[in-house]
């Protein structure tokens, strides 16, 4: 098809470049790859940018696939050396230059290094020594497995499932009202209307409330003593994030920071990048009482309006007493329609509350829940969906 | 009786206080450049700063009518703009059928008239009168769902309303448009873009003096630099809900009430109830922390005198 030989070979870069995009987790089919080689025919290859924008507006569609597809660009066309070396091989296996990695995205760094281990980013604080001895964990023993256990490999198939994560809505009536099936409330303006069109009756039309998902604010502990946890949680808040409306996310430790804004951006890496960057207490100590004081005073009012799910994911342990807690529990517990603990100390058969902090807290929380692997964050989700009746009178049980 | 809208900052600051408001001269900017541009005003503060009093007493001052809509979770279109008159309209219905001359065109158009048109706050607000178009008072905006700020949002960039049995109904004049938050959440960007944004402070104890010897003239004038003291100082203390401008006025009025020309620790342990809201800021400054703050607040004033 390609007489001239230069011209094959930018069409077999193409398919490798696409083949990048595509481990790096952009959906691009095969039918892009020959539109892309098809736009880079027309544009010619003459000058840099005349090519990035024809394989952009080929492989992106969405605007949170920007950055990546930046990135890999940059990477993949900066050198045309790594499109000789690629030639001889099957796979693109691409040799990054070390500081490249600092400023790369995991994901593409990741994808770039498959079978390549020792290109890894460095940078990856919690990740677990890569156990060589370890073949291959099906999905099931991945659902059980503790997140403090698992390996780099383990902890991104994780990450992956939990990007996929969906909490199923749980709604609520609102005073807004539907078109419905069920014959209890008469809408009288649809009424009206069918009136004028039926020759000789007046046929009932119905109507009955809609539903809405509520607003949900998520507390997240990130002190020393959940750091093997706290990754993973920024990832399902991001996932919940980008889930639905109305969500706002703060992390603690010593003290507390809204990361809302920052996990709004669709790329996970960006987002988590950014929340980052925004904490400045990673990894400390915990004063769980005086942070909760803080987020009662100043954002309780502003975002647990409209009958918001409140998700507290702490270990309860806490540096200073349970000094100041109680009170703190008590407001917050009454400010929102439910309070959801997520404990990953729960996972331990015969956990006893005896930290003065849990022994706190308890009374207050309309749910205790373990999170600690895929698998309860799954069972999470059935409990968020659960119907309103239970959350009626929330200090009962 | 109306009045011409202000011409420059000096005359809005002045309208305001010949209507008893004691304003900021930053407020009074914003509203004069409100008025000025057409645009509406969005206005967020605390509960008690003397939001919603801006929209009553510009209604007022400038003689136009006031068309008050109070937001709330779940309000809609048939609560917010118009609804038929259904009770109406079925009996008109059956009047033409009992007649027997049912011509089902002629009913439609009669039935959806506007005879059968029930105006709500934001249709009202459309018709101007002979003193002017009036002044809209979306009231705690915030208490409101994202449907409704959306709805808003082409109200408020047109100025017209679209009933599908009548047509377009379009205000000859834009109404004046004061819109208050609690930021119980936060409004959406592309409402506030189209507004001018002001945020109501807590006055300072100048201005709070000024305001409580305007509203209530009968107050001593002793207790009054005593209480407005006291409650500037409360406003440093680490509290839940601190007291807005309404609840220095209710505390002023019901010392007055109890025959009170000087504060004394008994009036504001008994009293402080109008102030503090939540029980554990009563807990927190009554007993010591208030006689505490009284002998600061009473030192401070005999320094000053």
């Amino acid at each position: 098809m390609y007489s001239d030989p230069v011209e094959g070979r930018i069409a077999e870069n193409i398919m490798y470049f696409a083949r990048l995009l595509r481990s790096a987790g952009l959906p691009v089919g095969p039918g892009k790859v020959l539109d892309a080689i098809k736009a880079v025919q027309l544009v010619g290859i003459s000058s840099q940018e005349d090519l990035y924008w024809a394989l952009f507006s080929q492989f992106v569609n969405r605007n949170e696939q920007r950055e990546l597809f930046d990135q890999a660009f940059h990477i993949f066309w900066r050198n045309p050396q790594i499109m000789e070396r690629m030639m001889g091989a099957i796979l693109p296996t691409v040799r990054i230059e070390q500081d490249d990695l600092q400023e790369m995205s995991r994901r593409l760094s990741e994808a770039m290094s498959t079978g390549d281990e020792h290109s890894r980013p460095q940078q990856d604080s919690d990740q677990v020594e890569f156990d060589a001895s370890f073949t291959f964990s099906d999905s099931e023993v991945l659902q059980e497995k503790d997140f403090e256990e698992m390996s780099s490999e383990e902890i991104a198939r994780a990450k992956k499932a939990i990007e996929k994560l969906r909490l199923p809505i749980m709604n609520v009536a609102t005073r807004r009202f539907q078109r419905s099936e069920t014959k209890k409330q008469v809408d009288m303006r649809a009424t009206l209307r069918a009136a004028l069109r039926s020759p000789d009756s007046i046929p009932l039309k119905y109507k009955k409330p809609k539903l809405r998902h509520p607003p949900i604010v998520m507390l997240c502990d990130i002190s020393g003593s959940m750091s093997q946890y706290s990754r993973m949680f920024l990832h399902f808040m991001h996932a919940i994030t980008n889930d639905r409306d109305r969500v706002h996310s703060f992390v603690f430790g010593t003290r507390l920071t809204n990361i809302s804004r920052h996990l709004k951006h669709r790329d996970v890496d960006l987002a988590l990048d950014k929340s980052s960057a925004a904490v400045e207490d990673w990894s400390g100590g915990t004063r769980i009482g005086s942070c909760l004081k803080q987020f009662n005073n100043f954002w309780s009012r502003r975002v647990l309006a409209q009958g918001a799910v409140c998700l507290l994911i702490t270990d309860g342990l806490d540096r200073e007493e349970a000094d100041g807690l109680e009170k703190e529990m008590e407001r917050l517990s009454k400010s929102t329609r439910r309070l959801i603990w997520l404990n990953p100390l729960l996972r331990y058969e015969g956990f006893e509350p005896k930290a003065k902090g849990i022994k706190t807290m308890l009374p207050y929380v309309d749910d205790f829940k373990s999170v600690h692997n895929l698998k309860s964050l799954v069972e999470l989700s059935e409990v968020l969906s659960q119907p309103a009746q239970d959350f009626l009178y929330p200090l009962s049980a | 009786m109306s009045s011409a809208l202000p011409a420059n900052i000096d005359e809005t600051l002045s309208l305001l206080n010949d209507s008893d408001y004691i304003a900021d001269r930053s407020l009074a900017t914003t509203l004069f450049l409100s008025l000025k541009m057409g645009k509406p005003l969005f206005l967020e503060g605390e509960a008690g700063v003397g939001k919603t009093e801006i929209a009553k007493v510009l209604s007022s001052a400038l003689g136009r009518r006031l068309v008050r809509l109070q937001c709330y979770e779940g309000l809609d279109v048939a609560s917010a703009v118009y609804e038929w008159n259904y009770s109406r309209q079925m009996i008109e219905i059956r009047l033409s059928e009992a007649s027997g001359s049912v011509d089902k065109e002629n009913l439609s158009d009669n039935v959806f008239s506007k005879d059968f048109l029930i105006e709500r706050p934001l249709l009202q607000a459309l018709r101007s009168d002979e003193t002017g178009p009036p002044v809209l008072l979306i009231d705690e905006l915030d208490r409101t769902d994202e449907p409704f700020e959306a709805f808003l949002l082409e109200v408020l960039s047109d100025f017209q309303i679209t009933i599908p049995e009548i047509g377009t109904v379009k205000a000859e004049e834009p109404p004046i448009v004061i819109i208050t938050s609690n930021r119980t959440r936060e409004i959406h960007d592309a409402l506030k873009r189209r507004c001018l944004y002001h945020w109501v402070d807590y006055p300072s104890a100048e201005r709070e003096l000024e305001i409580v010897s305007t509203k209530l003239p009968g107050v001593d004038k002793e207790l009054s630099a005593q209480l407005v003291a006291f409650v500037q100082k409360l406003r440093d203390e680490d509290l839940f809900k601190l007291p807005g401008v309404a609840e220095t006025l209710d505390w002023a009025d019901a010392l007055t009430q109890l025959d009170k020309v000087a504060l004394d620790s008994e009036a504001i342990d008994n009293t402080l109830g109008t102030l503090l809201k939540y029980q554990d800021d009563i807990a927190k400054i009554r007993g010591s922390e208030a006689a505490q703050i009284l002998e600061q607040v009473k030192a401070e004033l005999a320094e000053a005198s």
